[in-house]
């Protein structure tokens, strides 16, 4: 098969096709746990080992190693599944999915096939434009990772690295409910966001921690039956999954114009020229002779168990964004900017417990804390001003101690030194000036400068009294408090 | 032997010189019974002198002293687990299996592997990639299988006591045909951690023992739930305690499926001669029907190879064991398999892929595992009806000689009457009962799950009452 | 139930057996005899038979997510057929380009 299929037809045909035909995707994504250990045997997880350091005679499927399950691996399972308002069934089965690969020890995956460990959940994700998608959920099942083949390494041969086989993974099906690239993006947006607030996992897709496949297929617009659909692999980003899917997409709607089938088959996205390609055929097709594992007796989980794990779920995304509108008056878009990441919203929420003021507060860490984030790189986590500070300088602000200029100038030196914001502003002389004598005097100054302007205002030309206040803040280097000098100004001009 | 070593009239290392210079007598290497697939004296002394030091500190253990011989498919430090296979001809397994910790821990001492049908796939113990073992009595003849090495060894005296691996009679069929005494467990009871497995849901190690007290002893010292196997049972392993010669009270069953026309007449004789025995002993005898028995043998050979052709696939030449390079990864795969695997585990590989593979699985496999609940059920049917025990022949005949059975599926059928005990996953044992034309023939006892106590107590009784007659 | 010379082929590659065309007649020929004993299964009335659920009963055994590993008495070096810079070699595939997914 020809490499550049996706540009199949001439662009003007494409956009008449896919203005025809409806986009039907539904998505597979891989989930590595939060685990100490791996789900079957008790070697470590951590990523970036020496290769095969983290392993042992189970996940190397040595002759007569058996493999025990992770009890944590249920319960993260179990927290992601319930959070996806997934049925839990009480008894589920471990099977075998039997291929040969050489990064997979074994010779089969230790997964969950016909009995899964929960079914028909939902997500709803809110798009920007205040309308919202819900994609029903196949399927969440448990399955162990494999290892690491690299092919470019060494010349000629594969090398092997099995610390990652064995890893637990939760694997989500999603429905064929995602009708285009953009809420594909969506839902694997509030996907992530919500495993993060779960903490099952650190959704990490450079380090692999967090894999999508998507099924795609189009039909014609108002067809109900769906088409024939292809897998496209090798998404590592979510902006790659919207264009891997806007490219196959277009295949599709070329060859479906062009009254050719579209072939079910596995595609490969290659981000560089943007286009996918069929996968290289395999010397056959797979037959993974599917079977209940006769090393693990069914998983077997009590309904105490399934509410505990319902009691400890955290508050997530969705009902913080609401609190958020509700009990802190913040709008829908400042709600899901401070919700964007827990540590975000936890932050927000610490300087709102010191500072009261919800509005001002958001303005702050929306505006010059991210500012400050985005240009030092950083993390939330490791942002330098702690939350208790950030505080205590608002309510200088708020108290007048502080201008708001001078306070801008003061968070920049907190986010330098970390030091607190009170003896930053009395060492650089940022305190307001509130006293008259100081005020009178620059008012005086100023007067001089500006006879012209001073006199026009003091004959009715009320709206040139800023201009002057103007001119003082400037002297006092932002020092002086505004409200008081076109107080004074006012008397002074008899106005 | 253990109270000696204990009480110090004799030393670890006298016991274990004799082991071997009997070994030697009845020649248990490659040129004689071919038992052994590896031994070793001067390791041996080196266990017998840290027994020694053990026993000096007063830590003896139930089983100090004992000799015992390990079927090569159940993993050991400082020696080969080549499973009978040219594919792990020189492999050196990295971990041992919790069976075998535990023997040393009680004070045993392992003086040789032995050998088996290839991966214990066979009756005879003549599928092994390193020669058949031969028959103690009559080098013709098959000593049975798969843990004939183990069984030969142990009915030549060579040690008292041995392990072997169940599937579908593996070591209660030996037993019978070798004239000693032979036990699978419950499923559950004993840990498979480091039994390489050959079907899974059907796997137990099973011990040998010259009389039932060894074989009873030897297996309340390797049972028990292990943390390692996740289908190892957590139900405590009651002590066989002090043994009760009569059976007031015991009902034994007698299935007719077990007793059909064309079965030996001799064996048959020999069978009711036993419980004759325990009805004198105050035990009743109770015709009882397991219907569904014809249909164990299909069952077992859909569901064993269907487990074992995965069971395999890590056999693959990446990270162990043989490996043949060939034109790439899948030649690399195939010349390893083809030249590692002997021709009946590559036809059981054959028949267990097919019978899961796309199109067949309902058909074979989910259709096999609804009638083998089928067959656990006319057991537990039984047993509930106030049957304690059941008592069977072990074989349709006595040993057979090698070569004789060409047809693999004849050679199925000698495991008829010992299948359905994996299949239901109870304990069942075979002790010897008698002779036709001199070779030893096995009764069966069946018992519920966990039930091994009451399965001892009826095989003791049984042992003592036949006496002399048990070998005659 | 007859097993046909392509079946033995497919499964044998499904298993990674290379097994010469000589070796899969004779197999044909010794499936297909064996499978017919497994005919009597297909006539059994399993209606009631029983479901995984009631095997489920307690349930499996897990273990905490802790450490240590069972320790590897030998070193990989020591069974392992080819190391290199401690990862295990293989053949490449003829389809490196794209190796299969993980799972
Ligand atoms: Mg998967
Ligand atoms: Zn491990």
């Amino acid at each position: 098969m020809s490499t550049r299929e996706s540009s199949a037809g001439g662009t003007l045909e494409r956009t008449a096709a896919r203005l025809a035909y409806e986009m039907v995707v539904g998505l597979e994504v891989h989930v590595q746990l939060l685990t100490r250990t791996k789900a079957f045997c008790r070697c470590a997880t951590e990523f970036g080992a020496p290769p095969n350091s983290n392993v042992c005679p189970v996940c190397l499927g040595m002759p007569g190693a058996l493999p025990v399950l992770n009890d944590h691996v249920v319960d993260l399972a179990l927290r992601a599944a319930l959070a996806l308002e997934c049925r839990i069934h009480p008894v589920s089965i471990f099977a075998r999915k039997n291929y040969f690969y050489p990064d997979l020890p074994k010779g089969y995956q230790i997964s969950q096939y016909d009995r899964p460990l929960a079914t028909h959940g939902r997500l709803t994700t809110d798009g920007a434009d205040g309308t919202s998608i819900t994609v029903g959920i196949t399927r969440v099942h448990i399955e162990e990772d494999a290892g690491k083949s690299v092919h470019d390494r060494f010349p000629g041969v594969s090398a092997i690295d099995l610390n990652r086989a064995g890893v637990p993974l939760i694997e989500i099906v999603s429905e064929p409910d995602i009708r285009s690239a953009a809420a594909a993006g969506a839902y694997l947006r509030s996907l992530k966001q919500l495993l993060e607030f779960l903490e099952v996992s650190d959704v990490n897709m450079e380090e692999g921690s967090l894999r999508v496949d998507a099924n795609v297929s189009a039909r014609p617009v108002g067809e109900t039956t769906l088409g024939t659909k292809t897998e496209v692999k090798n998404l590592n980003s979510f902006s790659a999954v919207e264009r891997a899917l806007d490219a196959e997409f277009a295949r599709q709607c070329a060859l479906l114009e062009a009254g050719q089938r579209v072939v079910q088959q596995t595609m490969l996205w290659e981000a560089d020229p943007g286009t996918v390609r069929p996968a290289r055929t395999k010397e056959e097709s797979h037959d993974y002779r599917y079977f209940p594992d006769p090393d693990l007796p069914p998983l077997v989980i009590e309904p105490s168990r399934i509410e505990s794990a319902r009691r400890s779920l955290p508050e997530l995304p969705a009902a913080r964004r609401a609190r958020y509108r509700e009990s802190f008056g913040l709008s829908a878009y400042d709600s899901d900017v401070l919700t964007a990441s827990k540590a975000l919203g936890d932050y927000f929420e610490d300087v709102v417990r010191q500072h009261r003021d919800a509005k001002t507060t958001a303005n702050w860490v929306m505006g010059e804390v991210r500012a400050s984030l985005n240009a030092s790189r950083r993390d939330i986590e490791e942002f330098p001003i702690r939350a208790a500070d950030l505080g205590e300088l608002l309510d200088l602000v708020r108290d007048n101690v502080l201008s708001g200029t001078a306070a801008k100038r003061v968070f920049a030196v907190m986010a330098e030194t970390g030091e607190r914001a009170a003896q930053i502003a009395q060492r650089e002389g940022l305190v307001q000036v509130r006293d008259d004598a100081p005020l009178q005097a620059w008012i005086d100054e100023v007067i001089a400068e500006h006879q012209t302007e001073a006199a026009r205002c003091a004959n009715g030309e009320r709206k040139l009294l800023g201009v002057l206040v103007g001119f003082v803040m400037k002297k006092s280097g932002g020092r002086a408090d505004p409200r008081r000098v076109s107080q004074l100004l006012a008397e002074r001009l008899g106005v | 032997m253990r109270d000696a070593v204990v009480t110090g009239a004799r030393s670890p290392r006298e016991i274990v010189d004799e082991a071997f210079s009997r070994a030697r007598r009845v020649r248990a290497g490659a040129d004689g019974l071919n038992a052994f697939l590896w031994s070793d004296e001067a390791s041996a002394h080196d266990e017998a002198s840290r027994l020694q030091t053990r026993l000096e500190a007063g830590k003896g253990g139930s089983l100090a002293g004992v000799p015992v011989v390990v079927k090569d498919n159940i993993a050991t430090l400082g020696s080969p687990t080549t499973c009978g296979s040219l594919i792990l001809e020189n492999y050196r397994s990295p971990f041992e299996a919790t069976v075998v910790r535990r023997l040393r821990e009680a004070g045993a001492i392992v003086v040789a592997k032995t050998n088996l049908d290839e991966f214990a796939m066979g009756s005879s113990t003549e599928y092994s990639a390193f020669g058949r073992t031969k028959h103690p009595l009559a080098p013709a003849l098959v000593p049975g299988g798969s843990s004939g090495g183990s069984a030969a060894a142990v009915a030549a005296g060579i040690t008292p006591i041995g392990l072997g691996s169940e599937t579908g009679g593996s070591v209660r069929q030996p037993a019978a045909f070798c004239g000693i005494v032979g036990v699978k467990p419950t499923y559950g009871r004993v840990s498979r951690f480091g039994l390489v497995a050959f079907a899974s849901s059907l796997d137990q190690v099973g011990v040998f023992g010259a009389t039932v007290d060894d074989a009873a002893l030897t297996f309340e010292t390797i049972a028990g739930r292990d943390p390692l196997d996740a289908t190892s049972a957590d139900q405590q392993v009651l002590k066989y305690g002090e043994p009760v010669s009569s059976l007031d009270g015991i009902v034994i069953g007698r299935p007719r499926e077990y007793f059909p026309e064309q079965l030996d007449h001799q064996i048959a004789v020999h069978c009711d001669r036993a419980l004759e025995r325990c009805r004198a002993l105050g035990a009743t005898i109770r015709d009882v029907s397991l219907p569904n028995t014809n249909l164990a043998i299909p069952v077992y050979y859909i569901i064993a190879p269907a487990e074992a052709s995965s069971n395999l696939a890590r056999f693959d030449g990446v990270r162990y064991g043989l490996r043949i390079t060939d034109d790439g990864l899948r030649g690399m795969y195939e010349a390893t398999r083809s030249n590692g695997f002997g021709p009946e585990v590559t036809r059981r590989i054959l028949l267990g892929t097919y019978v899961l593979s796309a199109g067949y699985y309902d058909a074979y496999y989910a259709k096999a595992m609804q009638v083998r609940s089928l067959i656990t059920r006319d057991f537990s049917a039984v047993f509930a009806s106030g049957v304690d025990v059941l008592f069977t022949p072990t074989t349709p005949t006595p040993a057979f000689e090698a070569g004789s059975k060409s047809d693999p599926y004849e050679m199925y059928l000698s495991d008829i009457f010992t299948v359905t005990a994996n299949l239901a996953g109870i304990p069942a044992m075979s002790l010897p009962i008698g002779r036709v034309g001199g070779l030893p023939v096995g009764g069966q006892i069946l018992a519920p799950h966990f039930a091994e106590v009451k399965m001892f107590r009826v095989a003791r009784a049984l042992e003592k009452a036949l006496g002399a007659e048990a070998h005659r | 139930m007859s097993i046909s010379l392509d079946e033995v082929r497919h499964i044998a590659s499904l298993a990674r057996l290379g097994i010469t065309d000589e070796r899969a007649r004779v197999a044909a020929v010794e499936l297909s005899s064996i499978l017919q004993h497994m005919e009597v299964l297909s006539k059994v009335d399993t209606s009631d038979a029983a479901d995984v659920d009631v095997l489920a009963q307690s349930g499996m055994m897990l273990r905490p997510d802790t450490g240590p590993p069972i320790p590897l008495e030998r070193s990989p070096a020591d069974f392992v057929p080819e190391l290199r810079d401690g990862f295990i070699l293989v053949p490449r595939l003829a389809t490196h380009e794209d190796p299969e997914p993980a799972p």
